[in-house]
This record gives structure tokens, C-alpha cells and sequence, in this order.
């Protein structure tokens, strides 16, 4: 089912030789090199820009011409995004709560109908099977902005809008999609011989999936679960339609709300999408070795 | 505080996985009722498709409902069917197909550009032998990024009176540039901080690909004395190719749904310069109230994603049997 293809981000090289030398091949190298760190640069600059605002007065933050070095590093900005001006708690903060709460409980949830599913689709001969998992997929290619009219609607009727459970079940249903032709390509790793021994053992079909098969999935599920958790996390579409009250408003929202006023803080805009931004960081680097498949909604194997 | 207990359990799964899953080991072997396979896959995939015929086709198939009503979301009078009257309105609108021309001009030109850049990289990275972990790597952060946070910060590196960018530019000795405030550059600014963004994505795939290419060919080809181009033109491209087809038409998908960089960038504007047909269908519900009108437009929109979407997955079908 999947493509393959090697390793995309390869570990540090050690297999391929040099290219061989020709005349002018180091003239050329250097110009290679210098092209890459420009276009490196130019890609990096604006994250180190939002990092060096983060921690700039605000004086500096404003600057004409713009301060690169030799400004007074500050935590205000950062204690902002935590601590309430009068002391207590911020707003922000709590959406980061919320954020975490619904972003935690809709991957949760699609990783527990996804899997089980993924495992079925791979083992079993079903009906249009095929037609099945593209249906699947492209469901989750649809716009979000026409999808959240009649969800609006919809929640309206169930009483669902403004409350964290409408947002983890849009999200878990934007994320099973995901999981099921990600963990696809996982199942269809492990042999299905495994389940045949087991059940020539005497364990039924479904045993043998939770004794053999599940264990060894485990860490497939790590991945996409992070994967899901990332997208859920990052998502503002359906969470700036769907939630309006402090209490339930996760944090890409608030985030875009600070720039709603007459004045923006743009020292704690800075602040507070690094804080946003840094586990999303930290959780993709974890995920390295299975980007491609995970950007590509797991169409893309490597 | 559950859902934080929650997340570390995930991340210590990552650690230990295999002691995590037997620890919920189920009772011996042989007891429960035997399943049959047949129930046992209705059983486990039937779940996930309720949920996703309640969330997603459900919704879909009231929109299409709607979209042959007048009903109007802050209106309690019951809705009128009016037919095609409404698909009639938004097909003969040019208000609507101004912003067809102007979703067309940001998805050809943030898609091509991504694609050259991202290609470039790749490549580019692909012919070196060491640091290539750390390159990608880094490469790839903008990528990882919600488009909120892309969003705001490109707003205030674009601002004309503080912004980095111009601070850059007048040192250089150019003019200041209203980047989001002038018709034309307001265009590009959405097209360059979208390329920012989603180089990556296509570097990414492009790099799987190149990397995949077997070093025999480039042996044999050198065995040859072929020269370089060659190599490129009849070895790297055809094989990077269909990977990469499928990243550009994926991104295109995704740039022809694109809503929230809009809203933060530009909320459309100037005028209506930026307004791609996701946020002009948001201002016909959500700021116009006139859901049924909205529910045609989106339905058209959803046509549309449906026959890209189409495309995809043939072509990611015949790839995969070929």
C-alpha cells in the first residue's frame, strides 16, 4: 500500500563517498555551501527574530532601525504570558491549559478509534476496501471553513458550542483519518504471521491482535499519536468559530486576540508563540524519523 | 490536570513502550467468545467511521441542504427552498470570481515558488556528505509552526513603521515598503510568508526522493562520462518526480483551503486584494449571516477540493501499484 523510499532525514552520513573531484568542483563547492547557509538564514531568521523580541525591552522591541545586538535581555514578557498583571493567573495561561486539555483528550480519543481500525483495514479482505480508506482520507481534505457552517449549526442545536468537548470531537474526527492510513502503514509492517502462529496456539484473532500485534506497535502509535497531538494543538480555524468564552478558549486563538487592540504588545506576542511553538518543537524532533509520512497524512511512507 | 497526566504518559510510552502494553495484558488465552474476522472488522472500524459520518459527511450533507434554502443562522423564521438560486448567485457573482482569480494567483504562485525553492534545497542538500541531519533539521522548523503564530510574527516583521524587514531594506538604502497595507505587495506578502512556511515540506519530500535514488545509476552514468546534467535531466529528475508531483499537488490542495494565515496577515485586505474564496465564504457566513448563500458557495468549494483530491489519490494509487 505504502511507497517507501529511504530514510528522509538521514542521521549524520557516513555511507556515500565524496563525489569525485574535477577541476573547478571545489569553486564550485564553496559556492554551493554559501547558497545553502543564505537560504538557511533566510528561513531561520524570522524564528531567531521572534526569539530575540521575546526577550527585548520593550523600547528595544520598537527600535528604528531595528536592534539585532547589543540589547537588555528581559523576562517581563515571558512572566506576562504566565502571571496576570494584578498577580494571579493570566488569561493566556489558561488557554494553554485548554489547549493542552483539548488538544490531549481529542488525540486520545482518535488514536483509540484509529488504531483498531488501522489493524482491520490492514488485515482483513473487505469490501471496496480501497474506496473505503480514500473516502476516509478525503474527508480530511475538506475546507474547514465550509465544514464549520453547518458544524456551527450543528452545535448550536446540541448545545456543544463553547465547550471543550465540541472541539476535541472536531479534532478527533479531523484526526482519525490521519491515524488510520498512518497506523496502516505500521500494521502492514508486522507480519501477519505473527497473528496466524499465535492462533494456531489457540488465542483467537482478536487475542493475538492485543497480545502480538499491539505490543509491537507501540511505538507506530507514539508517532502518530504525536503527529495528531501537533495538528490539534496547532489548529485555529475551527476553535476561533466553535469558542468564544475564556474558559474554554485554547491558545491559538488568544494568541491572535492580543493583536485585536489599538497598541500591541509585540513583546508578548513574541513570548507567548514561543511558548506555544517550543513543545511543538520539541514533539516533532521526537517524531523525526517519521515526517514525511507524517506531513503527508501517512500517504507517504519512507 | 488529567489531560497533563495524560500527555506525560505519552511521552514516558515513548520511552518504555513494549513494559506499557503488556502491563494491560488481557486474561488467558482462550476464554473470551470467538469473534469471527468478519464481525471483528465491522467491530473495530465501525467507530471511527460513526465518527466521522457525524462529523464530516453529516455536516456536509446539511450544508447541501442549506445551500438550496434562504436560511439565514440569526433568523428564527423557518427557512424557504429556493432551488438553484443560490449556486446561480454565487457562479454569476463577480465578486466571487474575483476572488476565484485571486485564490488562483496565490496557489499557482506560492505553490511554484515553494516547489523551486524546496527543490533547490533539497537538492542542494543531498550533495553534501556531512551536516545533512542537522541541515534538514533546521530547514524544517518554519514547517512545524502553527500558522497563527507564522502569521503574527510575519505581521509585526512586515509592520512599515517597525518592522524588521524594512528596517533592513532602509539600511540597504531602499524606500519604505507598506508591505500589507498596498494592494499589489499585500498579494506577495501572503505569497512569501506561505513559502516561507511550506518550503520546507516540499524540501522534505524532495530529499526522501532524492536520497532513494540508487547510487548504481549515478556509477554507471559517470562509468559513461555522462556530465552532470545529464545525470540530473535523465537520473535525479525522473526518479524525484512522481514524489514530488505528489507534494506540489498536496499543497495545492492545502493552499486552496488556506483560512487563518489569511485572517491574521490581512483579514482580506486592502480593499479585498487578499481575499481568497475560504475567507470571502467566512464573510458571507459569518459576517453576512446568509448561511444558505454560504452553504452553495461551500459546496462548490468542496466540488472543487473533491476533484483535486481525486487527482491525488489516483495518481498516489498508480504510484503505489507501479
Amino acid at each position: 500500500m505504502a511507497i517507501s523510499i529511504d530514510e528522509a532525514v538521514p542521521g549524520p552520513a557516513t555511507d556515500d563517498a565524496p563525489p569525485e573531484r574535477r577541476r573547478g568542483g571545489r569553486g564550485r563547492m564553496v559556492v554551493e555551501v554559501l547558497l545553502l547557509t543564505a537560504l538557511a538564514v533566510a528561513m531561520l531568521f524570522p524564528v531567531l527574530w521572534m526569539l530575540e523580541t521575546s526577550i527585548k525591552e520593550n523600547r528595544d522591541v520598537y527600535a528604528v532601525p531595528a536592534k539585532f545586538f547589543g540589547f537588555e535581555v528581559t523576562l517581563d514578557h515571558y512572566k506576562d504570558v504566565f502571571v496576570a498583571p494584578g498577580g494571579g493567573q493570566s488569561d493566556l495561561s489558561g488557554s494553554f491549559l485548554n489547549s493542552v486539555i483539548v488538544a490531549a483528550a481529542s488525540t486520545v480519543l482518535a488514536t483509540v478509534l484509529g488504531v483498531p481500525a488501522a489493524w482491520a483495514y490492514s488485515r482483513f479482505t473487505l469490501k471496496a476496501k480501497k474506496d473505503q480508506l480514500f473516502f476516509i482520507l478525503s474527508t480530511r481534505f475538506m475546507p474547514p471553513v465550509v465544514v464549520v457552517i453547518p458544524i456551527f449549526l450543528m452545535y448550536r442545536a446540541l448545545g456543544l458550542i463553547d465547550s471543550k468537548l465540541g472541539l476535541v470531537l472536531i479534532y478527533a474526527a479531523f484526526n482519525v483519518p490521519f491515524t488510520i492510513w498512518m497506523m496502516k502503514g505500521f500494521v502492514d509492517e508486522v507480519p501477519a504471521e505473527y497473528e496466524d502462529a499465535a492462533m494456531l496456539d489457540g488465542y483467537t484473532r482478536l487475542q493475538a491482535f492485543y497480545k502480538f500485534t499491539l505490543p509491537l506497535l507501540v511505538p507506530g502509535i507514539a508517532a502518530t499519536a504525536v503527529f495528531a497531538l501537533i495538528f490539534s494543538w496547532n489548529e485555529f480555524v475551527f476553535a476561533i468559530f466553535l469558542t468564544s468564552s475564556q474558559e474554554v478558549r485554547t491558545a491559538p486563538p488568544a494568541i491572535a486576540g492580543l493583536i485585536g487592540g489599538t497598541t500591541v504588545d509585540w513583546g508578548l506576542v513574541a513570548a507567548s508563540a514561543v511558548v506555544f511553538a517550543l513543545p511543538v518543537l520539541v514533539f516533532a524532533y521526537l517524531v523525526r524519523k517519521h515526517l514525511v509520512a507524517g506531513v503527508t497524512l501517512g500517504a507517504v511512507r519512507r | 490536570m488529567v489531560a497533563g497526566c495524560e500527555l506525560t504518559a505519552m511521552t514516558t510510552t515513548t520511552d518504555h513502550p513494549v513494559q506499557e502494553a503488556s502491563a494491560a495484558s488481557p486474561p488467558a488465552p482462550g476464554r473470551s467468545p470467538r469473534l469471527t474476522d468478519r464481525r471483528l472488522a465491522v467491530l473495530f472500524i465501525s467507530p471511527a467511521m460513526l465518527l466521522l459520518l457525524t462529523m464530516s459527511v453529516f455536516p456536509l450533507l446539511w450544508a447541501l441542504y442549506l445551500s438550496f434554502t434562504d436560511y439565514s443562522a440569526t433568523r428564527d423564521v423557518p427557512a424557504d427552498f429556493v432551488g438553484f438560486q443560490n449556486y446561480a448567485d454565487v457562479l454569476t457573482s463577480p465578486q466571487v470570481w474575483q476572488r476565484a482569480l485571486t485564490t488562483l494567483v496565490y496557489v499557482t504562485g506560492a505553490v511554484a515558488l515553494q516547489t523551486v525553492l524546496g527543490f533547490g534545497i533539497a537538492y542542494l542538500i543531498s550533495r553534501r556528505t556531512r551536516g545533512r541531519g542537522v541541515l534538514t533539521t533546521l530547514f524544517l522548523v518554519p514547517m512545524m509552526l502553527s500558522p497563527v503564530v507564522v502569521g503574527l510574527f510575519w505581521k509585526f516583521m512586515l509592520d512599515a513603521q517597525f518592522g524588521v524587514i524594512n528596517s533592513m531594506l532602509g539600511s540597504l538604502g531602499f524606500g519604505q515598503v507598506e508591505w500589507l497595507t498596498r494592494q499589489r505587495t499585500a498579494l506577495i506578502s501572503l505569497i512569501v510568508v506561505d513559502t516561507w512556511q511550506w518550503t520546507p515540506f516540499i524540501m522534505l519530500i524532495a530529499l526522501a526522493g532524492l536520497t532513494a535514488v540508487p547510487k548504481y545509476l549515478y556509477e554507471a552514468a559517470s562509468i559513461d562520462r555522462a556530465s552532470e546534467w545529464f545525470r540530473f535531466r535523465h537520473i535525479t529528475l525522473p526518479m524525484v518526480w512522481p514524489l514530488l508531483l505528489i507534494a506540489v499537488m498536496f499543497r495545492a490542495i492545502e493552499a486552496f483551503r488556506l483560512f487563518d494565515l489569511v485572517y491574521i496577515l490581512t483579514s482580506g485586505g486592502p480593499g479585498v486584494s487578499t481575499e481568497t474564496l475560504s475567507f470571502h465564504v467566512y464573510k458571507v457566513a459569518f459576517l453576512g449571516f446568509n448561511t444558505g448563500l454560504a452553504s452553495a458557495y461551500g459546496i462548490l468549494m468542496v466540488l472543487v477540493v473533491i476533484v483535486l483530491a481525486q487527482f491525488y489519490l489516483r495518481y498516489l494509487n498508480k504510484l503505489k501499484e507501479g
